[in-house]
């Protein structure tokens, strides 16, 4: 064993583990008023843990030499590209919690390290070659997540939130348990690759129930129908900056995730799972654009949004070729840009009194009191839908034509069908904007970092995102091929 | 000859102890008895050999859960009369629990004569022993194989650990100050900075 190279693959996993407990200390001595140069530390080093990754990210690092610990973790280009997105949310997610927190009294220096830690399991999700990898880096994450999801003290909402997603991630983790042991029940191993083996001449029925309970288990945490309930609470009862970590950086690790076990150790079986991503791929779009109609928190709006985009994430799983995967990954990369920039943009929304607004009908004539954060959260909502001028456009373009090439023509169909029932409820934010009669809530003026990150996802978000397609493209068809370079 | 005693001994000892956990009238007792049995079932487990199982049941059960059991039936107010009062009307389900049991045990003796199962990796054939004890086996897999496992679990435990002190631990200034006593000030107090000496006119009040 070759340990020098195993801790250089997982280099930037320690340099987030180590800083993570030198951060805890001087939070444990300074207490909390070292919440802002914590915070700030933390983002650094999340950026320093970005230019590790870098490498592997561009030259589209692949094969058994990006493989440690006897293939329980993989430094792979698939891993580099969806990590690279998770400590971009993390850093998204440092800067806007201080002054939130702040604002309600609530800032404890132990905000920016509970970050950390759920980026290093999320990290930790993506590299996975082995179910206990798959396993320990999912709880890791999902234990940071419950404590921030009730983070706020004396708020109801928070706590309720919190013990929700406790609860119904106990059990994900239950089901995703049982399928992991019938599974190595079945083919005698833990490890993808010889999973994958295993499975390469038939499928017995315990070792399908596995897979399927795996999925499921998977669709619990990336939130897909049917799995898809404790969504909206949760999202609503979190604070804004904790929802928009839960937005992004666990949903792209739980998405890429379900696609290297899809598409790694249940490789060869693809018959077996491509119907059940189907079916949640169909059900996650239709039930997310309904479930948003009658929503009047925006908080609750986006969270319906994000079941729905987590369907067509899955048509380009469906489609199982390398061209699917790498529209999975640019899809992600366009969602966590309109993600992060929708929820900075709400909380960019206050009152006179300085409390933070989330209904629709307070955000009315939005366009009158603040054009600049109207006009850019219509640009959102209009990516989101899917719009031709804007950026979202481009993500399921990619899914669909992915879905199209592996003749699952039906599927994009339906899908495309399906998404101009979501544009309905997002048209309608962008009609309360800007042609309501203003409510005059919305007042107050924002932190300069609040702007500086709001426009960046305004640029990407805009049709100047175009002039990303040809790399983000080339990027992520890398990353996609190395997971498919196995026997 | 001196395994076989230490066998016995161990054994009943561990009987006896269980018996009175269920026996003994006052929970704390059983909670010790308890303790007692965990600690004699680790003698047997050191006398087959199984010296690592031993070690976590005296660290594991008897230093964490143990102590536990005997923190919560110490603040526990158990009323045993209330709890005595349905003896009779719940002895049918015990007895059918009991019935449940004594087939096990038998079914359970029954499997023994016949032969015991044997333990082995799937291909049939025993997985080989690194090293002398199983400490020294496990340890070597924990910390090579299984290294980085080993350590993200290490990472959980410490998230688990801060959640519930960030969750649970509020710091309330005011109320703090408040009960703080402050031995200094008490001794400089004279009773001139205390006390006042009025003789207010008969029929009148007095302002405090």
């Amino acid at each position: 064993m070759d340990f020098g190279n195993y801790l250089a693959l997982i280099a930037p996993e320690l340099l987030i583990s180590i800083s993570g407990l030198v951060l805890l200390l001087i939070t444990a001595w300074v207490g909390d008023s070292a919440a802002r140069p914590v915070s700030i530390l933390a983002a650094l080093v999340l950026g320093v843990a970005c230019f590790m990754v870098g490498p592997a990210l561009l030259e589209g690092a692949a094969g058994p030499d990006t493989s440690a610990f006897a293939g329980q973790f993989r430094a792979d280009g698939f891993a580099a590209f969806a990590k690279m997105l998770i400590y971009v949310s993390g850093i998204a997610c440092l800067m806007i919690a201080p002054p939130f927190f702040e604002r309600l009294g609530a800032m404890r220096a132990e905000y920016p390290v509970l970050i950390l830690f759920a980026v290093l399991g999320t990290g930790i999700m993506v590299s996975s070659g082995n179910l206990i990898t798959l396993y320990i880096g999912l709880e890791l994450s999902s234990l940071a997540a419950y404590v921030l999801a009730s983070f706020l003290p004396g708020s109801g909402r928070s706590a309720e939130a919190g013990l929700k997603y406790f609860i119904l991630g106990a059990l994900a983790s239950g089901i995703l348990l049982y399928g992991m042991s019938l599974v190595y029940g079945f083919t005698g191993t833990t490890d993808f690759t010889l999973i994958r083996a295993a499975m390469a001449l038939e499928l017995s029925t315990g070792a399908l129930f596995g897979l399927i309970f795996v999925l499921a288990g998977l669709a619990f945490k990336i939130a897909a129908v049917p799995f898809h309930m404790w969504t909206p609470d949760v999202y609503e009862g979190a604070p804004t900056p904790v929802t928009t970590f839960f937005a992004s950086a666990p949903k792209v690790a739980a998405v890429a995730l379900t696609v290297r076990v899809s598409l790694d150790a249940f490789g060869l079986q693809a018959d077996a799972w491509r119907q059940i991503v189907i079916f949640a791929a169909l059900a996650s779009i239709v039930l997310g654009a309904l479930g948003a109609i009658g929503q009047d928190n925006l908080k609750r709006l986006l969270a319906y949004s994000s079941i729905n985009n987590v369907g067509f994430i899955l048509i380009g799983l469906a489609a199982g070729t390398p061209q699917g995967a790498s529209a999975v990954l640019v899809y992600l990369a366009i969602y966590v840009v309109m993600t992060i920039g929708s929820f900075v943009a709400i909380l960019m929304l206050r009152d006179a009194e300085g409390s933070y607004v989330e209904n629709i009908r307070d955000i009315a004539g939005l366009s009158r009191a603040k054009p600049v954060i109207a006009l850019i959260l219509a640009g959102m909502m209009l990516s989101l839908a899917g719009l031709p001028p804007m950026f979202g456009f481009w993500g399921k373009f990619v899914v669909f034509q992915a879905a199209v090439q592996a003749d699952l023509i039906l599927l994009a169909a339906l899908g495309i069908a399906a998404s101009v029932i979501g544009a309905f409820y997002y048209l309608k934010v962008v009609k309360v904007m800007f042609f309501d009669e203003p409510a005059g809530v919305v007042q107050g003026r924002s932190e300069t970092g609040h702007w500086v990150l709001l426009i960046a996802m305004a640029i990407i978000v805009s049709p100047l995102g175009y002039l990303l397609t040809i790399p983000l493209g080339l990027l992520a068809d890398r990353a996609a091929v190395s997971l498919f370079l196995l026997p | 000859m001196l395994l076989t005693i230490a066998f016995y001994l161990f054994a009943t000892v561990v009987i006896a102890s269980a018996v009175m956990v269920i026996m003994s009238r006052n929970p704390v007792h059983s909670v010790l008895w308890l303790i007692l049995s965990f600690f004699n079932a680790a003698g047997l487990m050191v006398l087959v050999g199984a010296e690592f199982i031993a070690m976590l049941l005296v660290i594991v059960y008897v230093g964490a859960v143990a102590v536990l059991f005997l923190f919560v039936v110490m603040m526990l107010d158990i009323d045993f009369a209330s709890m005595r009062a349905g003896f009779v009307r719940n002895a049918p389900l015990g007895i059918i629990i009991a019935l449940i049991l004594l087939a096990e045990l038998v079914l359970g003796i029954g499997a023994y004569r016949a032969g015991a199962l044997v333990l082995g990796t799937p291909d049939g054939t025993a997985a080989p022993l690194m090293f002398e004890s199983n400490i020294e086996s496990i340890g070597a897999l924990l910390y090579s194989r299984y290294l980085f496992l080993f350590e993200s679990a290490g990472i959980i435990l410490l998230v688990a650990m801060i959640g519930a002190i960030v969750l649970t631990h509020r710091e309330r200034p005011a109320a703090h100050r408040r009960a703080h006593q402050d031995i200094g000030k008490q001794v400089r107090r004279k009773p001139e900075d205390a006390t006042v000496n009025a003789s207010p006119a008969i029929g009148k009040g007095i302002d405090l």
